[in-house]
């Protein structure tokens, strides 16, 4: 071929994709919802199963008052800081609900809830916040990740994991959770990226609640939704209205089924709502309005679910009696648990730095104990 | 315009210098995540979006990578970014971007494209902070060459630093003692701005001299109060620099004084203590009555907050080491 054969150009462009060699006759399965899915308050809600209403109805209420003790015991400083996820515990018990025991949960800080509904103890969730130890509960025993502060550094983690669980042959699927502030983050798009590559068998959930601390959805991203972003790596992209504990059940246990069955990786976006601020830490009335809260109150989550209950005769009073019953109970036991100071012991400081600790940390160990030692004589 | 000397909180100090600064150079822009209507998680960029509109204090997505990057690709184009970092340790996905970019570009092109970014960085513990909000990341900057590392500890500098770390040509890692945020003391905003890179003598002493730097400082004026009821006349020399190091105010004052104790709450091994030490022994040998000593944190992850006070060095700790001088000799 010489430099002035131009007929090349007219040649097909070799395809590096197995099935790039003509266009896509699909219908475009990648792109995301046109509106959110949702459950409760259409027809579609009369065939859902009692038996996982009353559940998912249960964890709310009881969900709610777990959120709205902890924010107390903020206020009495029994914790050092709670971000609430009040508003959003649909998303918090469906992504539990979602899991089979086996699975793996990647929470990020303000998912202790959804820690909670997996089955973790209560209290030992709150370590983090609490200010006691980083990581109360037993990752491997619950196969739950440690809360994870630095946004967004989780999701590769999440995305590995089940990549070595697939490697092992075992249909273990693993559940990253986010904000919408994380999918700014580059670890988000590169856990993404390798979720799609390696087909891994991971699920990630992004919990849009309209604001990263103050910046609201419009300033940090421009895609139509955030679901969006799966389109250009590879992957499914589902909207689901976050409040709707049904619907985000049955899109996260559609995508945990896909993922186990080696269908690779989907981005599922839930549009919910943080009533509380940011944490107890910060002032929202510098960034939102009164009225958007009160909106959004209107489409609370156990409101949307009491209501269909009540439509359709499925909340007797025993149901909720129960429910409150156990919400009163957990948030008498915290209470009382968090009553007193955490017995702490200072050598835990020089616990599990290394396997085996180095020369200096002994030395370190002996500095702080004769330290103790002679504070104790003062006394 | 800040004129009168008024008492302000270093929070307050720092706010005001971003403003005078931005007032004086249009061409001085501050982004970083939340910084705009919120005015910052501390409120250093409180009022900022207001006076001088949302391109001049961007609130960004949240993504600290891009943040650095852009601030590059900006000073590239002749603006002086000042980035904030929201915690000491959400800097680090924007590692990248500062060791391999931030720090080398003027090296790269042969000094024909010099980097003036301000990059401030909340730092350090003692404010209850859970995991990932109390690192002391100074060593990490400390040794990458390109950058300057500077920390205030008075109000004063709080205010000074900052006008002079915008003003340079340099890239500059500002670290900000949170724990000191709060604390009170005069502002003169009309003093003459220090260059940066000269320490200061906070208090003179014949027994020993005391050498630290941002956080620690309260810590070790306070421990030289206490050590007068020994018979312990201490120096505390204040860097407010860690790159530049002022070498030479370093080197008289421990020549004249033969012992030295250098403290910081940072990890001691392989921290800017180490090297301190290391370069005074080096260049006072023959002065030293006893090896200079460190006290630091421990080598260990930041602990959570109800253990923090057992890391964090304290006045005990730094009397104890001032015991070990080898008084003897
Ligand atoms: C890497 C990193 N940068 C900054 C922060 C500080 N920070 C904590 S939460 C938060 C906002 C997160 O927003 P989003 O992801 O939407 O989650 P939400 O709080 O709304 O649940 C920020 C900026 C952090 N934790 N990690």
């Amino acid at each position: 071929m010489t430099v002035l054969d131009h007929r090349h150009l007219a040649a097909p462009v070799p395809g590096w994709r197995p099935d790039a060699t003509g266009p896509r006759t699909d219908p475009a399965p990648l792109l995301p919802d046109e509106s959110p899915h949702r459950v409760l308050g259409t027809p579609a809600a009369e065939k859902a199963d009692p038996e996982l209403l009353a559940e998912l109805y249960r964890r709310l209420v009881v969900g709610r008052r777990y959120n709205q003790q902890a924010t107390t015991l903020t206020k009495q400083g029994r914790l050092a800081v709670y971000p609430a996820s009040t508003g959003q515990e649909a998303c918090q018990v469906a992504a539990a609900l979602a899991l089979r025991q086996d699975d793996w949960l990647f929470p990020s800080y303000r998912d202790t809830l959804a820690v909670v509904s997996r089955g973790v103890d209560p209290l030992e969730a709150l370590t983090l916040l609490r200010g006691n130890a980083h990581t109360g509960y037993d990752p491997k025993a619950t196969r739950t990740a440690p809360l994870c502060t630095p946004l967004a550094t989780q999701a590769p983690h999440a995305v590995g994991l089940a990549y070595a669980a697939q490697l092992r042959g075992e249909d273990t699927v693993a559940l990253a959770l986010l904000g919408d502030g994380g999918t700014s983050e580059g670890d988000f798009h590169e856990a993404l990226n390798f979720a799609a590559v390696l087909n891994a068998p991971v699920v990630f959930l992004v919990q849009n609640n309209g604001y990263a601390i103050s910046v609201p959805l419009t300033r940090q991203s421009a895609a139509p939704t955030l679901a969006h972003k799966a389109v250009g790596y590879g992957m499914p992209g589902r909207l689901v209205d976050g409040n709707d504990a049904v619907a985000v059940h049955a899109v996260l246990t559609e995508a945990v089924e896909r993922a186990r069955s080696g269908g690779g990786p989907t981005l599922v976006e839930a549009l919910t709502y943080r009533i509380e601020a940011h944490t107890n830490a910060d002032d929202a009335t510098r960034y939102r309005q009164d009225e958007e809260i009160a909106a959004w109150r209107e489409h609370d989550p156990i409101l949307l679910m009491e209501r269909h209950l009540r439509g359709t005769g499925q909340l007797d009073d025993r149901l909720a009696q129960a429910a409150t019953e156990e919400a009163e109970a957990l948030a008498a036991r915290m209470r009382a648990e968090f009553h007193t100071d955490p017995e702490l012991d200072p050598m835990s400081l020089f616990a599990h730095v290394y396997a085996e600790p180095t020369q200096q940390l002994a030395e370190q160990a002996a500095q702080l104990t004769a330290e103790l030692d002679a504070e104790e004589q003062a006394r | 315009m800040s004129t009168a000397v008024e008492t302000r909180t270093m929070a307050q100090a720092l706010n005001s210098a971003l403003r005078d600064a931005m007032r004086a150079d249009e061409s001085v822009h501050v982004l970083g995540e939340d910084v705009g209507a919120l005015g910052g998680v501390f409120r250093i960029t409180d009022g900022l979006t207001a006076e001088f509109g949302p391109e001049r204090c961007l609130d960004t997505p949240l993504a600290e990578a891009g943040i650095l990057g852009t601030a590059v690709g900006m000073a590239m184009y002749g603006l002086r970014p000042v980035v904030e970092m929201q915690f000491d340790a959400f800097a680090y996905p924007a590692m990248e971007q500062l060791v391999s970019h931030v720090a080398k570009m003027r090296n790269r092109t042969a000094g024909r494209m010099p980097l003036p970014i301000t990059i401030r960085i909340p730092y350090g513990g003692g404010i209850g902070g859970v995991e990932h909000h109390s690192d002391s990341s100074e060593a990490y900057y400390t040794h990458t060459p390109g950058l300057h590392v500077v920390t205030p500890a008075t109000v004063a500098d709080a205010y000074g630093l900052l006008r002079a770390s915008i003003a340079s040509d340099d890239p500059v890692v500002f670290l900000e003692p949170k724990r000191l945020y709060w604390g009170k003391d005069a502002l003169d905003a009309t003093a003459p701005v220090e260059p940066i890179g000269r320490a200061v003598l906070r208090r003179p002493g014949r027994s020993a001299v005391l050498i630290t730097y941002g956080p620690s400082l309260p810590v070790c004026l306070e421990a030289a109060e206490a050590a007068k009821a020994e018979g312990w006349d201490l120096a505390v020399l204040d860097l407010r620099s860690l790159v530049p190091f002022d070498e030479q105010t370093a080197v008289e004052l421990v020549r004249s004084v033969g012992r030295a104790v250098v403290v910081h709450e940072s990890t001691g091994f392989g921290g800017a203590g180490a090297e301190i030490a290391a370069r005074l022994t080096e260049k006072c040998f023959h002065h030293l009555a006893a090896p200079v000593l460190r006290v630091t944190g421990f080598d260990i992850p930041y602990p959570a907050p109800m253990l923090e006070h057992h890391h964090l060095p304290g006045v005990d700790r730094i009397l104890d080491a001032v015991a070990r001088l080898q008084w003897e000799d």
